[in-house]
Protein backbone atom coordinates (compact mmCIF):
# COMPACT_ATOMS: atom_id res chain seq x y z
CA UNK A 1 0.00 0.00 0.00
CA UNK A 2 1.33 3.70 -0.82
CA UNK A 3 2.09 5.60 1.78
CA UNK A 4 -0.03 8.25 1.79
CA UNK A 5 -3.47 5.49 1.76
CA UNK A 6 -2.13 4.74 5.02
CA UNK A 7 -2.07 8.42 6.21
CA UNK A 8 -5.09 9.10 4.86
CA UNK A 9 -6.83 5.95 6.91
CA UNK A 10 -5.31 7.27 9.75
CA UNK A 11 -7.04 11.15 9.22
CA UNK A 12 -10.49 8.91 8.06
CA UNK A 13 -10.11 6.85 11.64
CA UNK A 14 -9.65 10.54 13.29
CA UNK A 15 -12.29 11.95 11.92
CA UNK A 16 -14.77 8.95 12.37
CA UNK A 17 -14.30 9.28 16.01
CA UNK A 18 -14.37 13.07 15.97
CA UNK A 19 -17.73 13.01 14.01
CA UNK A 20 -18.77 10.24 16.71
CA UNK A 21 -17.91 12.37 19.34
CA UNK A 22 -20.07 15.37 18.15
CA UNK A 23 -23.44 13.05 17.80
CA UNK A 24 -23.30 11.22 20.77
CA UNK A 25 -22.19 14.53 22.54
CA UNK A 26 -20.70 12.67 25.89
CA UNK A 27 -18.08 15.80 25.75
CA UNK A 28 -19.95 19.21 25.41
CA UNK A 29 -20.13 20.04 21.21
CA UNK A 30 -18.58 23.36 21.50
CA UNK A 31 -15.32 21.88 22.91
CA UNK A 32 -15.39 19.49 19.93
CA UNK A 33 -15.80 21.53 17.18
CA UNK A 34 -12.73 22.80 18.00
CA UNK A 35 -10.52 19.12 18.76
CA UNK A 36 -9.31 19.36 15.37
CA UNK A 37 -7.68 22.86 15.62
CA UNK A 38 -6.07 21.48 18.64
CA UNK A 39 -4.79 18.70 17.03
CA UNK A 40 -3.27 20.77 14.37
CA UNK A 41 -1.78 23.26 16.69
CA UNK A 42 -0.36 20.45 18.62
CA UNK A 43 1.08 18.87 15.26
CA UNK A 44 2.46 22.08 15.05
CA UNK A 45 3.97 22.75 18.63
CA UNK A 46 5.21 18.64 18.09
CA UNK A 47 7.33 19.64 14.57
CA UNK A 48 8.70 23.35 16.22
CA UNK A 49 9.73 21.46 18.77
CA UNK A 50 11.75 18.50 17.04
CA UNK A 51 13.52 21.22 14.53
CA UNK A 52 14.51 23.50 18.06
CA UNK A 53 15.68 20.31 19.74
CA UNK A 54 17.85 19.00 16.64
CA UNK A 55 19.26 22.33 15.58
CA UNK A 56 20.20 22.98 19.51
CA UNK A 57 22.13 19.47 19.67
CA UNK A 58 22.92 19.45 16.12
CA UNK A 59 26.59 17.10 15.91
CA UNK A 60 28.87 19.17 14.39
CA UNK A 61 32.41 17.83 14.27
CA UNK A 62 35.09 20.90 13.73
CA UNK A 63 38.19 18.50 14.54
CA UNK A 64 37.12 16.64 11.44
CA UNK A 65 38.10 19.22 9.10
CA UNK A 66 41.97 19.96 10.90
CA UNK A 67 42.19 15.79 10.12
CA UNK A 68 40.92 15.91 6.67
CA UNK A 69 43.37 18.84 5.62
CA UNK A 70 46.00 16.71 7.07
CA UNK A 71 45.38 13.32 5.39
CA UNK A 72 45.35 15.40 2.34
CA UNK A 73 48.80 16.22 3.39
CA UNK A 74 49.98 13.14 3.69
CA UNK A 75 47.84 11.63 0.58
CA UNK A 76 50.10 14.45 -1.67
CA UNK A 77 53.20 13.38 0.03
CA UNK A 78 52.64 10.08 -1.04
CA UNK A 79 51.31 10.34 -4.11
CA UNK A 80 54.13 12.97 -5.38
CA UNK A 81 56.59 10.34 -4.46
CA UNK A 82 55.00 7.80 -7.01
CA UNK A 83 54.94 9.71 -9.69
CA UNK A 84 51.00 10.98 -10.01
CA UNK A 85 50.24 14.48 -10.49
CA UNK A 86 49.14 16.26 -7.57
CA UNK A 87 49.03 19.70 -8.46
CA UNK A 88 47.31 22.24 -6.72
CA UNK A 89 44.76 25.16 -8.07
CA UNK B 1 34.86 -31.32 -5.82
CA UNK B 2 38.97 -31.50 -6.23
CA UNK B 3 40.94 -29.89 -3.56
CA UNK B 4 42.10 -26.61 -5.27
CA UNK B 5 38.04 -26.09 -6.29
CA UNK B 6 37.46 -26.37 -2.82
CA UNK B 7 40.18 -23.53 -1.72
CA UNK B 8 38.78 -21.32 -4.19
CA UNK B 9 34.98 -21.98 -2.89
CA UNK B 10 36.73 -21.10 0.60
CA UNK B 11 38.77 -18.29 -0.59
CA UNK B 12 35.85 -16.71 -1.90
CA UNK B 13 33.64 -17.50 1.41
CA UNK B 14 35.92 -15.89 3.95
CA UNK B 15 36.98 -12.80 1.39
CA UNK B 16 33.84 -10.91 0.72
CA UNK B 17 34.74 -8.31 -2.47
CA UNK B 18 33.88 -4.96 -2.16
CA UNK B 19 33.10 -2.76 -5.32
CA UNK B 20 33.27 0.90 -4.45
CA UNK B 21 31.30 3.58 -7.00
CA UNK B 22 33.15 6.93 -6.89
CA UNK B 23 30.81 8.87 -9.46
CA UNK B 24 33.77 11.79 -10.47
CA UNK B 25 32.77 15.09 -12.54
CA UNK B 26 35.89 17.78 -12.08
CA UNK B 27 37.73 16.32 -9.31
CA UNK B 28 41.37 16.20 -10.87
CA UNK B 29 42.08 17.63 -7.09
CA UNK B 30 40.35 15.04 -5.29
CA UNK B 31 40.33 11.59 -7.05
CA UNK B 32 43.79 10.77 -6.13
CA UNK B 33 43.48 11.68 -2.46
CA UNK B 34 40.20 9.64 -2.20
CA UNK B 35 41.90 6.56 -3.44
CA UNK B 36 45.28 7.07 -1.66
CA UNK B 37 42.61 7.01 1.56
CA UNK B 38 40.85 3.99 0.33
CA UNK B 39 43.82 1.82 0.03
CA UNK B 40 44.81 3.11 3.71
CA UNK B 41 42.32 2.56 5.50
CA UNK B 42 41.21 -0.96 3.76
CA UNK B 43 44.41 -2.74 3.82
CA UNK B 44 43.53 -6.36 4.41
CA UNK B 45 40.08 -5.95 2.61
CA UNK B 46 39.28 -7.62 -1.18
CA UNK B 47 38.13 -4.21 -2.67
CA UNK B 48 38.17 -2.48 -6.14
CA UNK B 49 37.44 1.14 -7.10
CA UNK B 50 35.07 2.23 -10.10
CA UNK B 51 35.80 5.46 -11.17
CA UNK B 52 32.74 6.79 -12.99
CA UNK B 53 33.92 9.67 -14.69
CA UNK B 54 31.33 12.07 -17.09
CA UNK B 55 33.83 13.49 -19.48
CA UNK B 56 35.27 16.14 -16.50
CA UNK B 57 37.06 18.93 -19.25
CA UNK B 58 39.83 19.44 -16.21
CA UNK B 59 41.67 16.10 -16.73
CA UNK B 60 40.41 13.69 -14.05
CA UNK B 61 40.52 10.90 -16.39
CA UNK B 62 44.36 11.58 -17.07
CA UNK B 63 44.67 11.56 -12.94
CA UNK B 64 43.03 8.18 -12.32
CA UNK B 65 44.77 6.73 -15.43
CA UNK B 66 48.16 7.29 -13.29
CA UNK B 67 46.27 5.90 -10.37
CA UNK B 68 45.61 2.70 -12.53
CA UNK B 69 49.16 2.49 -13.00
CA UNK B 70 50.55 2.76 -9.93
CA UNK B 71 47.66 0.97 -7.86
CA UNK B 72 47.00 -1.58 -11.01
CA UNK B 73 43.96 -1.89 -13.17
CA UNK B 74 42.49 -4.74 -11.25
CA UNK B 75 41.88 -2.41 -8.25
CA UNK B 76 41.44 0.62 -9.54
CA UNK B 77 38.86 0.91 -12.84
CA UNK B 78 38.15 3.98 -15.06
CA UNK B 79 35.22 3.58 -16.52
CA UNK B 80 34.12 6.90 -18.17
CA UNK B 81 31.33 8.43 -19.79
CA UNK B 82 31.22 11.36 -22.46
CA UNK B 83 29.41 13.45 -20.54
CA UNK B 84 27.40 14.75 -17.30
CA UNK B 85 24.67 11.92 -17.02
CA UNK B 86 22.92 11.82 -13.82
CA UNK B 87 23.71 10.17 -10.63
CA UNK B 88 21.36 7.04 -10.92
CA UNK B 89 23.19 5.90 -14.38
CA UNK B 90 26.62 6.70 -13.11
CA UNK B 91 25.90 3.97 -10.10
CA UNK B 92 24.37 1.48 -12.92
CA UNK B 93 27.61 2.11 -15.41
CA UNK B 94 29.65 0.97 -12.05
CA UNK B 95 27.54 -1.76 -11.58
CA UNK B 96 28.39 -3.50 -14.58
CA UNK B 97 31.93 -3.27 -14.36
CA UNK B 98 31.39 -4.34 -10.57
CA UNK B 99 32.59 -7.76 -9.53
CA UNK B 100 31.85 -7.56 -6.14
CA UNK B 101 29.25 -9.46 -3.56
CA UNK B 102 28.71 -5.70 -2.03
CA UNK B 103 29.18 -1.76 -3.42
CA UNK B 104 30.16 0.94 -1.74
CA UNK B 105 28.64 3.88 -3.10
CA UNK B 106 30.40 7.75 -1.89
CA UNK B 107 31.44 11.01 -3.07
CA UNK B 108 34.56 11.60 -4.79
CA UNK B 109 35.24 15.49 -2.92
CA UNK B 110 36.21 14.20 0.18
CA UNK B 111 33.21 15.40 2.23
CA UNK B 112 33.03 11.12 2.90
CA UNK B 113 36.05 9.99 4.36
CA UNK B 114 37.04 6.26 3.51
CA UNK B 115 37.81 5.88 7.21
CA UNK B 116 34.25 5.17 8.28
CA UNK B 117 34.93 2.10 5.42
CA UNK B 118 35.61 -0.41 8.08
CA UNK B 119 32.88 0.53 10.10
CA UNK B 120 30.54 -0.09 7.69
CA UNK B 121 31.91 -3.41 6.50
CA UNK B 122 31.93 -4.19 10.17
CA UNK B 123 28.50 -3.48 11.00
CA UNK B 124 27.42 -5.61 7.57
CA UNK B 125 28.88 -8.44 8.88
CA UNK B 126 27.58 -8.50 12.42
CA UNK B 127 24.20 -7.36 11.44
CA UNK B 128 24.10 -8.98 8.20
CA UNK B 129 22.19 -6.28 6.78
CA UNK B 130 21.16 -5.63 3.27
CA UNK B 131 21.96 -2.00 3.26
CA UNK B 132 24.19 -0.24 5.58
CA UNK B 133 24.23 3.54 5.61
CA UNK B 134 26.27 6.50 6.91
CA UNK B 135 24.31 9.18 8.88
CA UNK B 136 25.61 12.21 10.08
CA UNK B 137 22.70 13.14 12.38
CA UNK B 138 24.09 11.21 15.48
CA UNK B 139 26.00 11.87 18.30
CA UNK B 140 29.57 10.48 17.00
CA UNK B 141 28.60 12.03 13.73
CA UNK B 142 28.24 15.30 12.16
CA UNK B 143 28.69 17.77 9.94
CA UNK B 144 31.26 20.61 9.24
CA UNK B 145 31.25 23.63 7.11
CA UNK B 146 27.59 24.75 7.86
CA UNK B 147 26.15 27.76 9.31
CA UNK B 148 22.86 28.35 11.06
CA UNK B 149 20.11 28.20 8.19
CA UNK B 150 21.67 25.76 6.50
CA UNK B 151 21.33 23.28 9.47
CA UNK B 152 17.95 25.00 9.97
CA UNK B 153 17.08 23.70 6.36
CA UNK B 154 18.33 20.54 7.15
CA UNK B 155 17.01 19.48 10.14
CA UNK B 156 13.39 20.90 9.10
CA UNK B 157 13.70 18.97 6.21
CA UNK B 158 14.43 16.10 8.06
CA UNK B 159 11.61 16.05 10.65
CA UNK B 160 9.16 16.59 7.89
CA UNK B 161 10.84 13.43 5.80
CA UNK B 162 10.31 11.22 8.98
CA UNK B 163 7.18 12.39 9.96
CA UNK B 164 5.13 12.15 6.66
CA UNK B 165 7.27 8.89 5.19
CA UNK B 166 8.71 7.19 8.27
CA UNK B 167 11.76 6.16 5.70
CA UNK B 168 13.94 4.44 8.49
CA UNK B 169 17.12 5.63 8.24
CA UNK B 170 17.80 9.12 10.29
CA UNK B 171 19.64 10.65 7.06
CA UNK B 172 17.77 9.85 4.19
CA UNK B 173 19.90 12.53 1.78
CA UNK B 174 23.56 10.99 2.56
CA UNK B 175 25.30 9.34 -0.03
CA UNK B 176 27.50 7.23 1.69
CA UNK B 177 26.01 3.67 1.70
CA UNK B 178 26.53 0.20 1.28
CA UNK B 179 24.43 -2.57 -0.48
CA UNK B 180 24.58 -5.68 -1.34
CA UNK B 181 24.89 -6.49 -4.67
CA UNK B 182 21.48 -7.79 -5.19
CA UNK B 183 19.73 -5.47 -3.32
CA UNK B 184 21.13 -2.37 -5.60
CA UNK B 185 20.41 -3.94 -8.23
CA UNK B 186 16.74 -4.28 -7.26
CA UNK B 187 16.39 -0.65 -5.86
CA UNK B 188 17.50 1.24 -9.08
CA UNK B 189 15.32 -0.16 -11.50
CA UNK B 190 12.78 1.06 -9.09
CA UNK B 191 13.99 4.75 -8.24
CA UNK B 192 13.74 7.05 -11.14
CA UNK B 193 14.25 10.38 -9.39
CA UNK B 194 17.46 12.81 -9.67
CA UNK B 195 20.15 14.55 -7.46
CA UNK B 196 19.62 14.13 -3.61
CA UNK B 197 15.82 13.11 -3.84
CA UNK B 198 17.35 9.94 -5.94
CA UNK B 199 18.89 8.40 -2.77
CA UNK B 200 15.80 9.28 -0.73
CA UNK B 201 13.35 7.44 -2.84
CA UNK B 202 16.61 4.55 -2.65
CA UNK B 203 16.19 4.51 1.34
CA UNK B 204 11.91 4.49 1.29
CA UNK B 205 11.94 2.13 -1.34
CA UNK B 206 14.31 -0.40 0.83
CA UNK B 207 12.28 0.27 3.84
CA UNK B 208 8.91 -0.54 1.93
CA UNK B 209 10.36 -3.52 0.57
CA UNK B 210 11.55 -4.41 4.19
CA UNK B 211 15.29 -4.70 3.41
CA UNK B 212 17.34 -5.09 6.33
CA UNK B 213 18.84 -0.97 6.80
CA UNK B 214 21.66 -0.33 9.33
CA UNK B 215 23.46 2.65 10.02
CA UNK B 216 26.91 3.83 11.46
CA UNK B 217 27.85 7.68 12.20
CA UNK B 218 30.03 9.12 9.69
CA UNK B 219 31.32 12.85 9.72
CA UNK B 220 30.95 15.11 6.81
CA UNK B 221 33.25 17.88 5.97
CA UNK B 222 31.47 20.33 3.44
CA UNK B 223 34.05 22.16 1.47
CA UNK B 224 31.70 22.76 -1.51
CA UNK B 225 29.18 24.30 0.53
CA UNK B 226 30.38 28.43 -0.45
CA UNK B 227 29.42 27.05 -3.94
CA UNK B 228 26.03 25.26 -3.97
CA UNK B 229 23.55 27.71 -2.04
CA UNK B 230 20.59 26.00 -0.71
CA UNK B 231 18.12 28.52 -2.43
CA UNK B 232 13.95 28.59 -3.09
CA UNK B 233 14.27 26.10 -6.04
CA UNK B 234 16.32 23.22 -4.11
CA UNK B 235 13.14 23.66 -1.22
CA UNK B 236 10.85 23.72 -3.69
CA UNK B 237 12.37 20.45 -5.25
CA UNK B 238 12.58 19.09 -1.94
CA UNK B 239 9.11 19.20 -1.56
CA UNK B 240 8.19 17.37 -5.10
CA UNK B 241 10.01 14.97 -4.49
CA UNK B 242 8.37 14.42 -0.68
CA UNK B 243 4.94 14.31 -2.43
CA UNK B 244 5.92 11.80 -4.94
CA UNK B 245 7.67 9.54 -2.81
CA UNK B 246 4.40 9.85 -0.51
CA UNK B 247 2.32 9.23 -3.44
CA UNK B 248 4.28 5.91 -5.31
CA UNK B 249 6.05 4.37 -2.42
Amino acid sequence: MKHIFKIIAVLVAISAFWVALLETSTVPRSYTWLLPIYLVVALGCYGLFMVGFGLMFFPTCPQEAILLQQDIVEAKEFLAKKGVDVGSE
Amino acid sequence: MGEKEMEHTVDRLNRPAYSIIVPTYNERLNVAIIVYLIFKHLPDTNFEIIIVDDGSPDGTQDIIKQLEQLYGEDRVLLRARPKKLGLGTAYLHGLKHATGDFVVIMDADLSHHPKYLPSFIRKQKETGADIVTGTRYVNNGGVHGWNLMRKLTSRGANVLAQTLLQPGASDLTGSFRLYKRSVLEDLISSCVSKGYVFQMEMIVRATRKNYHIEEVPITFVDRVFGISKLGGSEIVGYLKGLVYLLVTT
